[in-house]
This record gives structure tokens, C-alpha cells and sequence, in this order.
């Protein structure tokens, strides 16, 4: 295994799908459901099995809009104002339509929901507005039902695969992918009429305060694969400078608090033992808060157990323990630290793109359609804002759906031979030199940089000397990097996919030249939100070969908001700190 | 430039005892989400090849015979 193998071939499908984590396996789902004559294609870096954001389960959903608990004009509502109004709110509202519907759906899988006495789905309230939060007794059997779906439906599952980049046909509509054997380094051209990208979050973009590359809040294969290859294809990606940053407990890559622990009573707090912040729900405003109060002298900030009782902490500890990133518990015991005892440790996340906790990703309309004709998004990739797991689903079923319909429909385009030429020799080009930078060495660099010049809080002269440094990095990988066996090859590629939203990081947040959502946008030399110019979105692409960004007007909103809800989220500070 | 090697102490630990990758078995090699556990040319064992763990414990959890332990990667502990 690892050595290298000279080899092209190529496979034809009616749908592609790149991704087999949690929007992709739905996606190939519904294609497949739509029409069974079809051709559908399941493409997975990792292996389907245990792959993406939830590869050992999830502890519940945190934004399922429930009959009798949420309509979905409340919950658009609630993520137009969470998003300081930068929203399109069709594909949320139908997110919120449809999720019901895929919930059911996912119950019939034996992926079960908390219910009361009644039977009814037993929903928390953790949000600032509404009641969205629906616990999974058995969050960690996910992945095993969707894949007992997935061999049900006989769909063709290819693990180890990496796409690298889209294929296009002369009229600019997508043709297939290209991609590489991770084990062998063979060379694979995937020909397709719709592609659908559920490649997740680009997780690996900033380095964690650990050192460790792989510490990552994001699954770390989440390199951001999919914002570069829709970059490349010359796809428009919305509000990449609307990053996401999270909540962790400190030095360990687990989320803590909002939705697991604080139904039960837990909170966030500062040194002092006191609550800081209304709504420990994750938005741009909250982690805004949550930085002043960790450089402040009430710093640095707690999640806080220590009040309740000792059978409700075992309850949250049982499930923070066992689903999601059940090592967590070890790394409490190795370091003696007992919920019951004292408060944990926070800090704030390393930088990412992800539009399953903000906005940053591919952008999308409510059929998951991408600007170039064809190709589809869906996940924590594309742009739906703050829709996590579920969304996913959700969006995951719109664009499986959308796509069949499609394919069945059109020619299977052609595709540039030129194009695939050159591309396998871009690939192959580390593993043709004897010595050289090796990718762990060069990410560590590229990561470091994006720490130390792209992080908020931004400061234009600080992200032009990133721009500039991150230039060299990108020179020695062209010029300099080395690769000795398909495993190195692999996270080479995923180097090359760090170093293109890198760029893309500091590019999005230099054209927007105001503050916005919170800590997300924090520029400091552009300290206030300017509605004036910059209520739209901003949308970045690749124009003959040049990195471009644009605004684009805000959709006229479906669900009204008025001036008093718009400022909800700008108010989250407890009011006798303020 | 030439390169050299750094050593560094993995998280995941392999009983020997216990994994049967000499029978066949590669259930924590094809879940691995990064790829970076191999079968040993010498042992026929299982161990860990890259030091690139998620710590996600997928490879402990579906191991068979309980041979997989996942640690906490030093820098983090």
C-alpha cells in the first residue's frame, strides 16, 4: 500500500456525488429514489463508513423546525437576524419546510429522536428566539444507518477517491471530476451530467493553539477540498469572510456547551463564576462576546457544571463522552479536571469556512444549484447559513433531487482531454522530484501564516503581508514539494486546497471593508457595520485565471423583519456587565 | 533539500496480542478517517503509520477484538 501505481481510467454516471459524509450519502439517496434507472456515483476521500463531520454519531439536532415548537417563517426569522441580515432566505425557508419531513425520515432509518411520554418529538430550547433543539438518544448509530440506506439503494460507493478538480464542457456546464486513488496515487476521470459537492467545511484552514495540525475542530479531512475545486470550476463562493470560529473547550477540539449541556442548566462563564453572555447559542455576536471576555481581566472563560447536581452532570458527561468526539473523556481524566468539581477551560477555535456553524461557503439557491449550470452544493459547504447537521440532510435531498431530475434530461457532456492532461501532471508533479519541503512541513507553514495574518481581529496591513508571505508558500509548492508515496500525495493535494482558500480567506475579507457578524468579520480599521454599502452579499470567483469579488443585492425577504428583532443578536451581553 | 525524520509518540496503540490483521482483519484500516493506520510488512500486525489522528475512535470502537486504544495526541494532553 502507499506506492505508487501509473494508472487512467475513466467511469461514466449520470450523478456524481463528492462527499460521503452527511449531505452526500442523502444526496445520492434521493437521486437514486427520483429515478432508479440512473446511474448514481458515491465518490469518498475516507471511507463512507466512518467519514465527515459525524463520523462517530451526533448528540442531536440544533435547528429542527418542529410542528408545535417552530414555523418555518419563525426559524428563517431567527437565522436572517442570527446572520445580521445577510440572508437569502428562500433555501433557508425551505430547509425549514422540508426538515420535518427528513427527520421522520431519518427516524424510520433507526436514527431515533428524543420523544416524550407522548410519542412527540421533545424539543430543548438553546436558541435566542426559538425552540430548535431535538436531542438523539442514539446519535452515535448515524453513519450506520445512512450506510445500510446507501447499500439498500445499491448505490456505487468508490472510498479512497479524492476528487482534485471539476470538469467542464466548452459551454461552461459541468462535465465530471477528476480524481486520485489515495493508496496508489492512480489517476481517474469521472464523467458525469450533474455533480453534486458535499465535501464539508474547510476545517483546515487555521492551526490550533495546540501546534497538533490534526487538532482541529472540523474533521481535519475537511481540508476544504470542495470551496476549491468550486473555485477552480468558476463557481461564485458567498461571504467567504463571514468565518467560522467556535467555542471548545481549550486545547481539546470539542464543542461544549449550547446545545448538550446547556438545556440541563450549564452555562458559559468567566472566571468569576458569572454568567457573561444571554444566549450561548453560536453566532458571530455571541463569539464576539466571548473573545472580549477571554482578553479581559474576568478572563478566561468557563463552561460551568460545578451548580448542578451530580446525577445531571453525569447525564450531560455520559453524553458528551460517548457521542460526537467521545474522546473527550480522556482527555478530561488525563489532566484529573471533574465536571462536578470545577469548570472547564475554554477557548475560541482556529478560523475555517463552514456554513453549517455561519455563512461561508459555495453559493447556492434553494435547489442547491451553484452558478455553474449542473453543478450542486449541499452540506457545511455551501451557502445555507448556520445549518448544521440537519441542513445537510436536508439540502443534501434537494440537490439529490433536483440533479436526477436533470441528468435524466441532458447529453453527457464532453470534456477537455487538454484539461485532464495538464491536470495530471499538476498532480503528479510532487512525486516526480527526489527530495524537496514535505506537505506536513508546508501546511504547518501555510497554517501558521493563516494564524498570524488572517485571524480576527483583521487588520488590512496585516492580511496584505499574509497575502504576501502565503505567495511564497505557494511558490515552494509549486516549485519545491515532494511526495514519496500516494499517502503523502494526499495530504499534498489537501496542502494545495488549504493554500487556495487561504487566499480565498484573505481576499473575501479585504474587499469588505466594514465589521460584521461579530468576531466572524471583526476589521479593525473598519470598526463599524455600514448598511449603507454593505447590506449585500459579497461573491468571490475565478475570472480568466484571477481571483475576483463582487456584491450581489440581498434577495427581497419572504418573512418580514422589522427593526427592533433585527438588532436581537447585537444585545447578548448580560446587561448589569454592559 | 534533503530530508530527515522526527520521531513523535502516536496516539493510537495496537495490542498485538489481541489484533487479528493476521487472520485478514483491516476493520480500523478502512475506517480511519485519515487514512493513517497500515498493516505491518513485518509484524502482520496493526499499527499506526502517519501521526495525523483525529482522535475520533472509530478504529477502537469497530476493532473486533478490542486490540485498538486511542490516546490523546501528546501537544494536546
Amino acid at each position: 500500500m502507499d506506492d505508487f501505481v501509473d494508472g487512467l481510467s475513466e467511469v461514466t454516471c449520470d450523478v456524481l456525488v463528492i462527499g460521503g459524509g452527511t449531505a452526500g450519502p442523502m444526496a445520492a439517496l434521493k437521486a437514486k429514489q427520483k429515478n432508479p434507472a440512473l446511474n448514481v456515483v458515491l465518490l469518498e476521500k475516507a471511507n463512507v463508513k466512518r467519514s465527515g463531520a459525524i463520523s462517530m454519531g451526533m448528540d442531536g439536532l440544533n435547528n429542527a423546525v418542529v410542528p408545535g415548537y417552530a414555523t418555518p417563517e419563525q426559524y428563517t426569522k431567527e437565522i436572517t437576524i442570527a446572520n445580521d441580515g445577510i440572508v437569502d432566505q428562500a433555501p433557508v425557508f425551505k430547509y425549514a419546510a422540508r426538515c420535518y419531513d427528513i427527520i421522520q425520515e431519518l427516524d424510520r432509518f433507526g436514527i431515533r429522536f428524543q420523544k416524550d411520554a407522548n410519542g412527540d418529538f421533545d424539543l430543548k430550547k438553546v436558541h435566542h428566539l426559538g425552540t430548535y433543539v431535538l436531542p438523539m438518544p442514539n446519535g452515535e448509530t448515524v453513519k450506520k444507518a445512512l450506510y445500510r440506506q446507501l447499500k439498500r439503494e445499491r448505490i456505487l460507493i468508490s472510498n479512497r477517491i479524492m476528487a482534485t478538480r471539476l470538469l467542464t464542457a466548452k459551454d461552461g456546464r459541468i462535465a465530471g471530476a477528476v480524481a486520485v486513488n489515495t493508496r496508489t496515487a492512480e489517476f481517474l476521470v469521472l464523467r458525469a451530467k450533474t455533480v453534486i459537492l458535499c465535501m464539508g467545511a474547510a476545517g483546515r484552514l487555521g492551526l490550533p493553539h495546540s501546534g497538533y495540525l490534526f487538532g482541529t475542530y472540523e474533521n481535519p479531512t475537511n481540508s476544504g477540498d470542495g470551496y476549491a475545486m468550486a473555485y477552480h470550476a468558476g463557481a461564485a463562493l458567498a461571504n467567504l469572510e463571514c468565518y467560522q470560529i467556535n467555542p471548545l473547550i481549550k486545547d481539546y477540539n470539542g464543542p461544549a456547551c449550547a446545545y448538550v449541556a446547556g438545556p440541563f442548566g450549564a452555562y458559559t462563564a468567566n472566571a468569576e463564576g458569572k454568567r457573561f453572555i444571554e444566549s450561548d447559542c453560536w453566532s458571530g455576536q455571541m463569539m464576539q462576546e466571548f473573545y472580549n471576555e477571554l482578553q479581559s481581566g474576568k478572563g478566561p472563560v468557563f463552561l460551568k457544571l460545578n451548580h448542578l447536581h451530580p446525577d445531571t452532570v453525569g447525564e450531560i458527561a455520559d453524553i458528551l463522552h460517548r457521542v460526537e468526539r467521545p474522546s473527550r473523556g480522556r482527555f478530561h481524566e488525563a489532566r484529573g479536571t471533574d465536571y462536578r468539581e470545577r469548570m472547564i477551560e475554554m477557548h475560541i477555535s482556529e478560523i475555517g469556512f463552514c456554513s453549517g456553524h455561519s455563512a461561508s461557503g459555495v453559493f447556492v439557491d434553494e435547489y442547491a444549484r451553484t452558478t455553474v449550470s449542473g453543478l450542486y452544493a449541499a452540506g457545511d459547504m455551501a451557502s445555507v447559513p448556520h445549518n448544521y447537521m440537519l441542513g445537510a440532510f436536508t439540502n443534501g435531498a434537494v440537490a439529490g433531487e433536483h440533479a436526477a431530475e436533470v441528468a435524466q434530461e441532458i447529453d453527457l457532456p464532453d470534456y477537455d482531454a487538454d484539461f485532464v492532461r495538464l491536470e495530471r501532471e499538476r498532480i503528479l508533479a510532487p512525486t516526480r522530484r527526489t527530495d524537496g519541503i514535505p506537505p506536513n512541513q508546508l501546511e504547518y507553514k501555510a497554517r501558521r501564516l493563516v494564524n498570524d495574518y488572517l485571524q480576527p481581529p483583521k487588520v488590512t496591513a496585516r492580511m496584505q503581508i499574509g497575502q504576501a508571505r502565503l505567495a511564497e508558500v505557494r511558490e515552494d509548492f509549486d516549485m519545491a514539494l515532494v511526495a514519496r508515496n500516494a499517502h503523502e500525495l494526499l495530504r499534498a493535494l489537501e496542502v494545495s486546497s488549504i493554500l487556495d482558500c487561504a487566499d480565498m480567506a484573505a481576499h473575501a475579507s479585504l474587499y469588505r471593508t466594514e465589521s460584521r457578524w461579530g468576531l466572524y468579520h471583526n476589521r479593525v480599521d473598519y470598526p463599524e457595520k455600514d448598511d449603507e454599502n454593505w447590506f449585500c452579499h459579497t461573491l468571490l470567483r475565478k475570472v480568466d485565471g484571477r481571483m475576483v469579488s463582487e456584491k450581489r443585492a440581498i434577495q427581497p425577504y419572504i418573512v418580514p423583519i422589522e427593526t427592533e428583532e433585527r438588532t436581537a443578536y447585537e444585545r447578548l451581553r448580560v446587561s448589569n456587565q454592559a | 533539500m534533503p530530508l530527515a525524520l522526527s520521531p513523535t509518540a502516536v496516539p493510537v496503540v495496537v495490542d498485538e496480542a489481541k489484533c487479528i490483521a493476521d487472520k485478514g482483519c483491516t476493520v480500523c484500516v478502512d475506517v480511519c478517517p485519515l487514512d493513517v493506520l497500515r498493516i505491518s510488512d513485518l509484524t502482520s500486525k496493526a499499527y499506526m503509520k502517519f501521526d495525523e489522528c483525529w482522535y475520533c475512535m472509530p478504529c477502537e470502537t469497530d476493532c473486533p477484538t478490542g486490540a485498538v486504544t486511542v490516546n490523546i495526541p501528546y501537544l494536546l494532553r
